[in-house]
């Protein structure tokens, strides 16, 4: 795209020297995408555009929010009660992290479901799981902010994970707190990282995009792209559809924020923090509870640290723990099979993340913990070598427009609208 | 949208066709406009006075303990508030005042609700200083009244202003008499 296709002479003057409408043009118009992705295909611009909410309406709250041990729960109701649209402000911070995680799961399973990780998109995957470890410190850390009870007590228990590596682990987590318990040196820092992260998802994001933009984005029947038959630009097409989803999104999120703001929330954190005593049942927000059972399932301090964090290291390895040639699970009969038993599996750990930690749910999580892991380290190392898969078509076009060979502008006109 | 002329090519009959299409990309980015606009409003004004500071927005104040001829400083909506209880000359060199000698012609009678007692913002009109003239030994300018040392705004016995750059009279708040000897300001 050169510069003279703009239209405007201001645009064309900048962009001749600053290429910046060049590069989104390039980017947001005319990039030529599958034509064949489906809605599975929308969470990436969701989990833009919740990142975009999460900063905007974060950014609003800093402006009214005390980062201080004796003001920080006040400050907090005080958002909710006195500040203009506080509560609405916070309930939409709050709601918008849980949906950030609904939307950032679902686009790590269609990944899953589509081989999006293989080769060449390998370093796309790998950001992405970054990103995700960048989502878990931030909302942990955000978690802390309002100074309640499982704030607290989720600062005090996560950040003594770390006391379990040997020798070093004690002062590791004193120099986290700043002091010898989860105080006000913990809050201030805590507070400084969580404006500071979502900016470095936001610099990984910018990576996360060029990556995909080197290959394009992988589809439904996880072939590459043969040419411009196979593909439609991204604009208006995907533009359009991408509105449409956000549309959808933010349905559902005025749904939550304004009928069930507090249903994904736990109501002890309502009670401001206490030290001294230490809530009944304490549980994560739900999007870390699948982790938090691999944790507890182990009857060891420093093995269930390592596996909770191994059951993430084990996603930056999976490119190559699944060789199979094949990407989509349409083509790959077992592996469709597994995925939804994994898919299955955890959800099940999510469940027992929540629940307590005794009787029938410890031997359950164990089972769904081992599950998880020979999922990846042995059931998908083994199918790549032993799985029959189906013929896979010779090129996007062909199941698309049912066989006969077509060109682009035909591909547009055939559905007559009404 | 202008992108959409790929279809007109393809639809002979095309006049009709794209009046529909622009109307509802029209349609399309009026909604989106409207959404954002009511979004952003929640998220500006967020930056307006809190309900607990509107709570805070006026005060009460015993002006009994003001002997004649001496003036108080107050604190409302953190600016100060001046209360001078003025002395019989005072009221009666503000009054002789001809309107035609003042920038913001005012009579003192709609300055003071009780002659004794003038109750003025401590907020010079040019740019915002405090000025002087509250306490025995400060400089009150050249109407003895009060004089803005920052760019040299003198103010009469009534707050007006009679010299220097400030463009309007000090700002007199809305106040209350609750009873003889106590006010509400706000
Ligand atoms: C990746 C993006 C982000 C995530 C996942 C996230 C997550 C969270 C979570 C889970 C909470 C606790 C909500 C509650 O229970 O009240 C929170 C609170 C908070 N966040 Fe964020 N946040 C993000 C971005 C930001 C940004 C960019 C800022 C500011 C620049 C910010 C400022 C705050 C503040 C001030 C609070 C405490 C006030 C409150 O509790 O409502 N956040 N965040
Ligand atoms: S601010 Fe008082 S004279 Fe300029």
């Amino acid at each position: 795209m050169s510069a003279n296709q703009f239209k405007s002479p201001v645009v064309r003057w900048i962009d001749h020297r600053l290429p910046v409408f060049s590069m989104l043009h390039h980017t947001a118009h005319d990039y030529p995408t599958p034509k064949n992705l489906n809605y599975m295909w929308n969470f990436g611009s969701l989990a833009g555009l919740s990142l975009a909410i999460m900063i905007v309406t974060g950014i609003v709250l800093a402006m009214s929010y005390t980062a201080h041990v004796d003001y920080a729960f006040s400050s907090v109701e005080r958002i909710m009660r006195d500040v203009n649209h506080g509560w609405m402000i916070r309930y939409i911070h709050m709601n918008t992290a849980s949906f950030f995680f609904i939307v950032v799961y679902l686009h790590m399973f269609r990944g899953l479901y589509y081989g999006s990780y293989k080769a060449p998109r390998e370093l796309l995957w790998i950001l992405g799981v970054v990103i995700f470890l960048l989502m878990m410190a931030t909302a942990f850390m955000g978690y802390v902010l309002p100074w309640g009870q499982m704030s607290f007590w989720g600062a005090t228990v996560i950040t003594n994970l770390f006391s379990a590596i040997p020798y070093v682990g004690e002062s590791i987590v004193t120099l986290l707190w700043g002091g010898f318990s989860v105080d006000n040196a913990t809050l201030n820092r805590f507070f400084s990282l969580h404006y500071l992260m979502p900016f470095i998802i936001a610099g990984v994001v910018v990576l996360h995009i060029v990556a995909l933009h080197r290959f394009g984005s992988n589809n439904p029947i996880g072939i590459d792209t043969r040419g411009p038959q196979d593909t439609i630009s991204f604009h208006p097409y995907y533009t359009i559809k991408d509105v449409f989803g956000i549309a959808v999104f933010l349905l559902l999120l005025a749904v939550v924020v304004f009928f069930f703001p507090n249903a994904m929330g736990h109501p002890d954190n309502y009670i401001p923090a206490n030290a001294m005593q230490t809530p009944a049942h304490i549980v994560p927000e739900w999007y870390f509870l699948p982790f938090y059972a691999i944790l507890r399932a182990v009857p060891d301090k420093l093995g269930g640290v390592l596996l909770m964090f191994g059951a993430i290291a084990v996603l930056f390895i999976l490119p190559w723990l699944d060789k199979s040639p094949v990407r989509s699970a349409r083509f790959r009969p077992l592996f469709r099979i597994f995925f939804w038993i994994f898919f299955v599996n955890a959800i099940a750990l999510g469940y027992l993340g929540g629940k307590p930690a005794e009787g029938i749910y410890v031997i359950l999580s164990r089972v769904a913990t081992a599950w998880y892991f020979i999922h990846f380290l042995i059931i998908l190392p083994i199918l790549s070598t032993f799985e029959t898969t189906k013929p896979l078509p010779k090129s996007i076009a062909e199941p698309v427009l049912g066989g006969f060979s077509s060109t682009p502008k035909q591909a547009y006109a055939a559905p007559r609208r009404s | 949208m202008a992108k959409l002329d790929t279809n007109e090519k393809s639809m002979p009959e095309g006049a009709e066709e794209p009046g529909r299409r622009d109307f509802m990309v029209v349609a399309t980015y009026a909604m989106m406009g409207l959404g954002a606009a009511s979004v952003a409003w929640p998220l500006i004004d967020q930056l307006n006075p809190a309900a607990d500071t509107l709570a805070l927005a006026n005060i009460e104040v015993d002006i009994s303990k003001i002997a004649v001829g001496q003036s108080i400083t107050v604190k409302w909506r953190g600016k100060p508030v001046f209360i001078r209880h003025r002395t019989t000359d005072e009221i009666a060199r503000a009054n002789a005042t001809d309107l035609m000698d003042l920038r913001d012609p005012q009579m003192d009678k709609a300055r003071a609700e009780k002659p004794e007692y003038l109750v003025l913002v401590g907020v010079c009109t040019h740019l915002g200083c405090v000025p002087l003239g509250q306490k025995t030994g400060e400089v009150k300018g050249d109407y003895d009244g009060w004089f803005c040392p920052c760019h040299g705004s003198h103010y009469d016995t009534s707050g007006r202003i009679r010299k220097g750059p400030a463009p309007t009279n000090l700002e007199v708040p809305p106040y209350d008499f609750l009873s003889d000897t106590v006010i509400r300001i706000g």
